[in-house]
């Protein structure tokens, strides 16, 4: 018998994939009969409600800031609610005459903030720009310095009052986090015990509950004449309460580390801080970039409860400029609808640079 | 004959209140020597070779590693794993480092050299088992032949006077096997002490100066490769050679 030579058939590149706007139509649309009932029932829906939107939010809308012009017969959506408003929804009810003051600060934060997610940022010098600029950020709201007049920070409020709570709420909580998703799974039992009771208690008690405690109760226990500004209590509050879910998050990623990772470090000689540092947590952060980024919009859009302890960030705020004033107050509506826009813009910011992060982290596991 | 790098004495080890999975294990492994510790699953050889760099510990009995005597000092389960390199079945490679990140991380923390030394020594490792040109590719990368020969080049950049493999080929396609026997056997012509948890009767005999066989964690018969394969001398031992030798 003659032995067969084994041929290798040559790599040819695969077909181009069917292109055309029929093809996509047909696949993605109308693939099978689910499909395209979807794909009709949506479309209806569509064509029922959007041509109304449309009419009440553009054509038939009043862009002038002119309440009676908005209240005539037939009038629909009236914008001129944010262009008569919109100083005191974004800023609250900060002094009128020194407006300049937060706008520059909050305009500096989210420059920082804009920094801190781009790679070629991160560099020690990084941390000593969020210094500053923290720095910055009080001095120019609190003021008492530099020819600056005193605003008390219960005078604060708006879209600055929402980036500072969630900024320093994140920042600080997320370190907590580490340390607390850590200590849950330490070996020594006192570590652990006071772990797991912080985050069952935090977990137990609505954020609300938190805040109120914060502000009203915390002042109670403080021994005569101490005053701690309520804006700390609160920043204290919100970071308390949100590291407790965040460490639940790192410790799901924690726990789905191979023991064999542990052991292979551990033969290596690595002690248990850089066993952490080097092999658990780049792994299992990177696993629960999804999870965090969930509590970090969370934490964000939660800021808005700070509302009840009377400080007024950007929903706050919204409902002072209206609820006081009987002309505007009609047209909530409008004003909800321009705040959310602005909360959307940041957690969409968000979520688009989570999957960023996701890409970066990921590199590894690539093919 | 000089001291033994490694000696068990009346080493027992329960996992639980009734599982004993060591039983008076006695042991003495010379410098240089190199011994395959064989047997059917669960008999406790991968729980033997981890009590050696305290993966496991022991709960009776007397373990001396390179005159350090294991217990609960951690200064002394250190120094002993600055000594002992092991390579995994799994091959426990950090899959968010590269190759050679994989392979400097350990002498940069812990034996305090400088990343280019390291990076030096690691190249030299990775040339020995013959690798160097995926250095910067990311473990998940390669194939399991591949990501072995770098976990056993990782084991050997803390230049160790001892390597545990467990297990190192149990995980592998039959075609690469080989490429991780032969280094292997490049690495225990070197002189380096060896224990290998193996069920490579091939390698135990071109390699081995002595075959352990365990059964239900005890040591049933201690041998040369060529009596244990010719005239095994327990009627267990003779069981399990026909049963993985059979066919």
């Amino acid at each position: 018998m003659k032995t067969k030579t084994f041929q290798l058939i040559p790599a040819r590149p695969a077909p181009p994939p069917p292109g055309g706007l029929l093809h996509w139509l047909r696949t993605h649309l109308f693939g099978n009969p689910l499909s395209a009932l979807t794909t009709l029932v949506l479309l209806a829906l569509l064509l029922s409600t959007l041509p109304g939107l449309i009419d009440w939010a553009v054509l038939r809308a009043q862009w002038r800031p002119d309440a009676e012009a908005c209240r005539a017969e037939g009038m629909g959506a009236c914008w001129g609610v944010v262009a008569e408003k919109y100083r005191l929804i974004i800023l609250g009810r900060y002094p009128f005459d020194e407006q300049w003051r937060p706008v520059v600060a909050t305009t500096l934060m989210l420059a920082l903030l804009v920094a801190s997610c781009l790679r070629r940022c991160w560099r020690p010098w990084l941390a000593a720009l969020w210094l500053l600029v923290l720095a910055v950020f009080f001095t120019l709201m609190y003021g008492n310095v530099a020819g600056l007049s005193r605003v008390e920070t219960d005078r604060w409020g708006g879209l600055p009052l929402t980036l500072l709570l969630s900024t320093l709420s994140i920042a600080m909580a997320f370190p907590l986090a580490l340390g607390v998703a850590l200590g849950r799974r330490s070996e020594l039992p006192a570590i652990r015990a006071v772990c797991t009771v912080y985050v069952e208690l935090v977990r137990g008690v609505p954020l609300v509950t938190v805040l109120f405690m914060a502000s009203f109760m915390f002042p109670l226990f403080m021994p005569q004449g101490l005053t701690i500004d309520v804006l700390l209590r609160v920043l204290a509050g919100i970071t308390l309460f949100a590291a407790a879910y965040m460490a639940e998050v790192i410790r799901g990623g924690l726990q789905a580390i191979p023991r064999g990772q542990l052991e292979a470090a551990a033969t290596l000689g690595l002690g248990y801080w850089q066993t952490q540092r080097r092999v658990v947590l780049p792994q299992a952060l990177a696993m629960v970039v999804p999870g965090l980024m969930n509590n970090f919009i969370a934490i964000f859009k939660d800021t808005s409860l700070v509302t009840i302890v009377s400080l007024y960030e950007l929903t706050g705020a919204l409902g002072l400029a209206l609820n006081s004033d009987a002309d505007w107050r009609a047209f909530k509506l409008e004003g909800y609808l321009f705040i959310t826009l602005i909360y959307f813009g940041f957690c969409f910011a968000m979520s688009r640079y989570s999957l960023w992060v996701e890409q970066q982290v990921n590199r590894g596991r690539a093919r | 004959m000089s001291e033994p790098i490694i000696t068990f004495e009346q080493v027992n080890k329960w996992y639980g209140p009734s599982f004993h999975v060591l039983r008076d294990i006695d042991l003495t492994v010379a410098r240089g020597e190199r011994i395959v510790i064989c047997g059917p699953s669960g008999s406790g050889k991968s729980t033997l070779i981890r009590c050696i760099n305290r993966l496991e510990e022991h709960q009776q009995g007397r373990l001396i590693v390179d005159g350090d005597e294991l217990g609960d000092d951690l200064k002394t389960i250190h120094a002993v794993r600055q000594k002992v390199g092991m390579v995994f079945q799994q091959f426990n490679l950090f899959p968010h480092l590269t190759v050679l990140e994989n392979l400097t991380l350990a002498p940069v923390q812990v034996g305090r050299l400088s990343q280019q030394e390291a990076v030096e020594r690691a190249m030299q490792q990775l040339e020995r088992v013959r690798i160097a040109e995926q250095a910067h590719k990311y473990p998940l990368q390669l194939s399991g032949g591949q990501q072995q020969r770098v976990a056993i080049a990782r084991a050997l950049c803390l230049t160790p006077k001892i390597m545990l493999f467990d297990e190192p080929t149990s995980a592998l396609d039959p075609e690469m096997i080989k490429e991780v026997l032969d280094v292997m056997t490049e690495l225990a012509n070197q002189g380096i002490t060896m224990l290998c948890v193996t069920h490579e009767m091939g390698f135990a005999r071109a390699v081995a100066d002595r075959v352990v066989f365990m059964d239900q964690g005890q040591i049933v018969e201690e041998n040369t490769p060529h009596e244990f394969f010719s005239h095994p001398q327990s009627e267990r031992s003779r069981d399990f050679l026909s049963k993985i030798l059979g066919h």
